[in-house]
């Protein structure tokens, strides 16, 4: 694809990544800036709260396919989970799980862009973490459940657990995933474990394309609108996953068996490694 | 460490699987078997920065597999009730974790609690010291009902304070203040239940040296929260409906409420 035709799915805003994703003309957004629900802890920290507390939430078609996409908007507080952000999300999965129940599948597309749980509202903001994790083991058992991890902020913390338990993972090169951003991890660990400003190390480590060839990603896709609306479409042609890689224990355990704490290997030899595991 | 010592004291010791750091047996709980787990320290565990509680990246696949086994144990049968004696830490902070997929490890925990919960079983979360962010969400979180000793050394948080200090550029000092007059930014266990969170606060009870009588009480707690799932459903919404959470919750309450309105077009 040549970069003239190409449009940058990353530089997109929340809205409009969602707005993509859907068949033309289905989207419609609930709980929008108009319904003004902001966090309620923000102010009380002298913190300019925003009206949709930066999630998006649209229900609409995808190839015809009844969906709902929950967009997270980096660009505002870091993406970061607080009480009304994060209930957005959940409150949508548990809805869309009470659908599938019914007998009227929603399929759930969730676009990361967060570095976790918002410091301002920690417990609760941990809270519906789990309230989501919750809603997406149930949502399983009747849809693919589809993450999407762009850029450039990256997925981290409690969503990074999420975005493990979605069926359908799909990433980009700018995509990060992990559990503790590089900053937490030279803080608890030091500079030597981690150095936080050597952006090339920290891609080669967590970036899309090495989860991707070790098997913690299902799809890598380039940083085009097209090109991540056709993997989501096909990502809900997946239909129900049989086998979910975070309940394959078995697997992932001989993984680790393979490895020595005292050698652990570099990012590239991992992947051979654990290519045929 | 609490973990430990609680675990030993509701199994009587019976160990019958896990690993150094994952401990796991089934023991009574009034007329039946449970399955109760704890994470626990070990200086010597292979991963060198999970031999102090943390849950790493054994530990979190380990703890998915002791809670699989029971969920297919149990098939068909009555749905046994899983105790998470929550003494946890943190999670681990590496670079090799986070390569190896720390992630998906805690996620894996996270998710097994959960298939049990939705599959019936009653799982029940015991904070008996530290329940620190990604470890309590891989072990404790996922429970229909949190219990907790009410206890200063019992401590609840997203993210450990010196980190949540650097990261919000505040002092120490200045977030103990916050937490004082912001509910969900303290750490103690008494702010935790003010934000309808904890099901039960077990008071009175000696949380290094339980006496017989302590454990009683506690086994008398846990069987009434079994008694209690049992009554009700599989989700989450229970943490949701008491008069802690009508108050501390309201927004979380106002977002699923407006959104079930806007969910269908009339």
């Amino acid at each position: 694809m040549s970069v003239l035709t190409r449009r940058s799915f990353i530089e997109l805003l929340a809205r409009e990544r969602a707005r993509e994703l859907l068949d033309a003309g289905t989207f419609r957004e609930l709980l929008g800036p108009f319904d003004r629900l902001k966090s309620p802890w923000l102010p009380l920290q002298g913190i300019v709260p925003q009206s949709d507390d930066g999630v998006v939430i649209a229900r609409g078609r995808i190839d015809g396919a009844a969906a709902v996409v929950a967009a997270i908007e980096g660009a505002y507080q870091g993406g970061s989970m607080g009480e009304v952000s994060g209930s957005k999300i959940a409150a949508a999965l548990e809805l869309a799980l009470r659908d599938c129940e019914r007998g009227r599948p929603v399929i759930p597309v969730v676009l990361f862009e967060t570095g976790g749980v918002r410091l301002q509202e920690a417990n609760l903001g941990l809270a519906v973490i789990s309230e989501i994790h919750s809603a997406l083991v149930a949502l399983r058992r009747h849809v693919p459940v589809i993450g999407v991890i762009a850029g450039m902020v990256g997925c981290f913390g409690g969503m990074s657990l999420a975005a493990a338990l979605c069926t359908q993972l799909i990433v980009t090169r700018q995509a990060r995933l992990g559990m503790n951003g590089p900053e937490v991890i030279e803080q608890e660990a030091g500079i030597a474990e981690m150095d936080a400003t050597d952006r090339v190390a920290i891609w080669k480590l967590i970036g899309g394309e090495q989860r991707h060839a070790t098997g913690l990603a299902d799809a890598l896709v380039e940083d085009d609108v097209e090109a991540v609306a056709a993997e989501v479409r096909k990502a809900c042609r997946a239909g129900v996953c049989a086998n979910p890689r975070s309940t394959d224990t078995q697997r992932f355990l001989s993984r680790l068996a393979r490895i020595d704490p005292a050698h652990v290997p570099d990012p590239q030899s991992l992947r051979r490694l654990w290519s045929t595991m | 460490m609490s973990g430990r010592a609680w675990f030993a004291a509701l199994t009587s010791n019976a160990v019958t699987g896990g690993s150094s750091t994952v401990l796991s047996a089934d023991a009574r709980l009034g007329d039946e078997l449970a399955r109760f787990i704890a994470v626990v320290p070990d200086a010597n565990n292979r991963f060198p920065r999970a031999r102090q509680g943390e849950v790493g990246l054994d530990e979190g696949w380990i703890l998915a597999r002791e809670v699989r086994e029971v969920l297919r144990a149990d098939a068909g049968r009555i749905a046994r009730p899983l105790v998470a004696i929550v003494d946890v830490t943190s999670q681990a902070y590496g670079r090799s974790e986070e390569m190896l997929g720390i992630h998906l490890a805690c996620a894996a925990a996270a998710d097994a609690y959960a298939s049990a919960r939705w599959a019936g079983h009653p799982v029940i979360a015991l904070l008996v010291g530290k329940a620190m962010s990604g470890a309590f969400l891989a072990h404790g979180y996922q429970a229909n009902r949190i219990l907790a000793v009410d206890s200063p050394e019992v401590l609840i948080q997203a993210m450990g304070k010196q980190a949540a200090a650097r990261v919000t550029r505040r002092s120490v000092e200045e977030l103990e203040k916050l937490g004082e007059r912001i509910p969900p930014m303290a750490y103690d266990v008494r702010s935790f239940a003010a934000l309808g969170l904890l099901h039960r606060l077990i008071e009175g009870v000696r949380i290094d040296a339980p006496t017989p009588a302590d454990i009683d009480r506690v086994r008398g707690e846990l069987l009434d929260a079994v008694r209690d799932v049992r009554k009700g459903g599989r989700d989450l919404t229970h943490r949701l409906s008491g008069e802690a959470a009508g108050k501390a919750r309201a927004a979380s309450i106002e977002v699923r409420r407006r959104l079930a309105e806007q969910w269908d077009v009339d």
